[in-house]
């Protein structure tokens, strides 16, 4: 369609039709105004590619989606091994029952106890599977609170030994933060800090890793956190248990 | 016409350079944008109704930009940013429209 002023439709309009008059605008003129638009389309134009590209990078570095998968596999995972743990204490408690194995099974399963407490009480060394974190923090950013966040999250995602700065983290342990120096049970901890975990490294990771978690913490406080996977890492470091006066257990 | 090409020119710059936006600017762009896009809409429209003035137009779409970032700054600090986002977009959205429709009147008389 255009600009034909014979167009019966637009009879009624005497002056240059709208065409035209698009036209007539579009013809360049040097006037300042006129640059300043043309500037601003520019502006315009680089703030849209730009934001259609940052909008694109962000649809793919999210990665929600497959975070939930992650998490809903994890359950699945653990759900299933607690079922395999379930059937297989049953067929122990079976076989006890039944009397077939008698000393020699109640000593295996008292010495397995031994093993667990022990890893859990933080008396015996630990093996496994988990992940090692290194945390330069070169301002002495990484406070008490933060290290108790750690700890918490790495519970949370089913650490079963925990070593941070040579000290062997255990139930009753806490963390301690004077002037910026940290200490854990009262041992100092140097930096850079480093943490070992035994649990399922993806777990782990992906707990550390998490949007809005530990490691985007330590990262917006000026510190940094390396974080490897191991398939075999070692918690070396002893918690002396302290004996206790009062408590005794209940029969 | 010179706007046009600008536009385009611009579009090519910001594909070719890829340039990282700040932090800062990050949740602004995107309404400053719309609220750009509402400001260009209306120059077109002003030139069809013969009233379009230079520096009528770059006043408005400087004071839209600044505006429309400013409420969602608000917003941020109220603690209601997502929501008056939204509300920013729907209305510089349906200014977009009716100014696209008068422009479609113009133009094709329908």
């Amino acid at each position: 369609m255009s600009g034909t002023p014979s167009s019966p439709s637009r009879g009624h309009r005497p002056s240059a039709g709208p065409w035209r008059r698009l036209v007539r605008l579009g013809r360049p003129r040097a006037t300042k105004a006129n640059v300043l638009a043309a500037s601003l389309a520019v502006l315009l134009g680089v703030g849209i590619a730009t934001q259609v590209q940052l909008t694109q990078e962000r649809g793919l570095s999210q990665l929600s989606q497959p975070d939930l998968v992650r998490v809903l596999d994890n359950i699945s995972v653990r759900a299933s091994r607690l079922d395999a743990q379930v059937r297989e204490l049953e067929a122990t408690r079976d076989r006890l029952r039944s009397g077939t194995g008698t000393t020699a099974e109640a000593l295996a399963q008292a010495q397995k106890r031994v093993d667990t407490l022990g890893i859990l009480a933080g008396t015996v060394a630990a093996k496994g599977p988990g992940m090692r974190m290194s945390i330069s923090d070169p301002g002495n950013q990484v406070t008490g609170p933060l290290v108790l966040d750690l700890i918490q999250e790495l519970r949370d995602a089913g650490a079963e030994s925990i070593e941070i700065g040579g000290v062997r983290v255990v139930a009753s342990s806490y963390v301690e933060d004077s002037g910026g120096r940290l200490s854990i049970d009262g041992k100092p901890v140097g930096r850079p800090v480093l943490v070992t975990a035994i649990g399922d490294p993806e777990t782990l990771a992906s707990a550390m890793m998490i949007p809005g978690g530990i490691v985007e913490t330590i990262r917006q406080k000026g510190a940094t956190a390396t974080l490897s996977k191991q398939p075999t890492v070692e918690v070396t470091a002893l918690h002396q248990p302290l004996t206790l006066t009062q408590a005794t257990p209940v029969p | 016409m010179i706007p046009a090409l600008g536009l385009l020119l611009g579009l090519a710059l910001g594909l070719l350079l890829n340039p990282s936006v700040p932090l800062w600017l990050q949740p602004y762009l995107p309404i400053a944008i719309v609220a750009a896009l509402d400001a260009v809409f209306g120059g077109v429209r002003a030139v069809l109704d013969g009233i379009f003035n230079d520096k009528v137009f770059v006043v408005s779409f400087l004071s839209n930009v600044v505006v429309a970032a400013l409420i969602v700054f608000l917003g941020d600090q109220l603690g209601v940013g997502s929501q008056l986002s939204t509300g920013v977009v729907v209305v510089l959205g349906v200014r977009i429209f009716s100014n696209v429709a008068s422009i479609r009147r113009h133009l094709f008389r329908a």
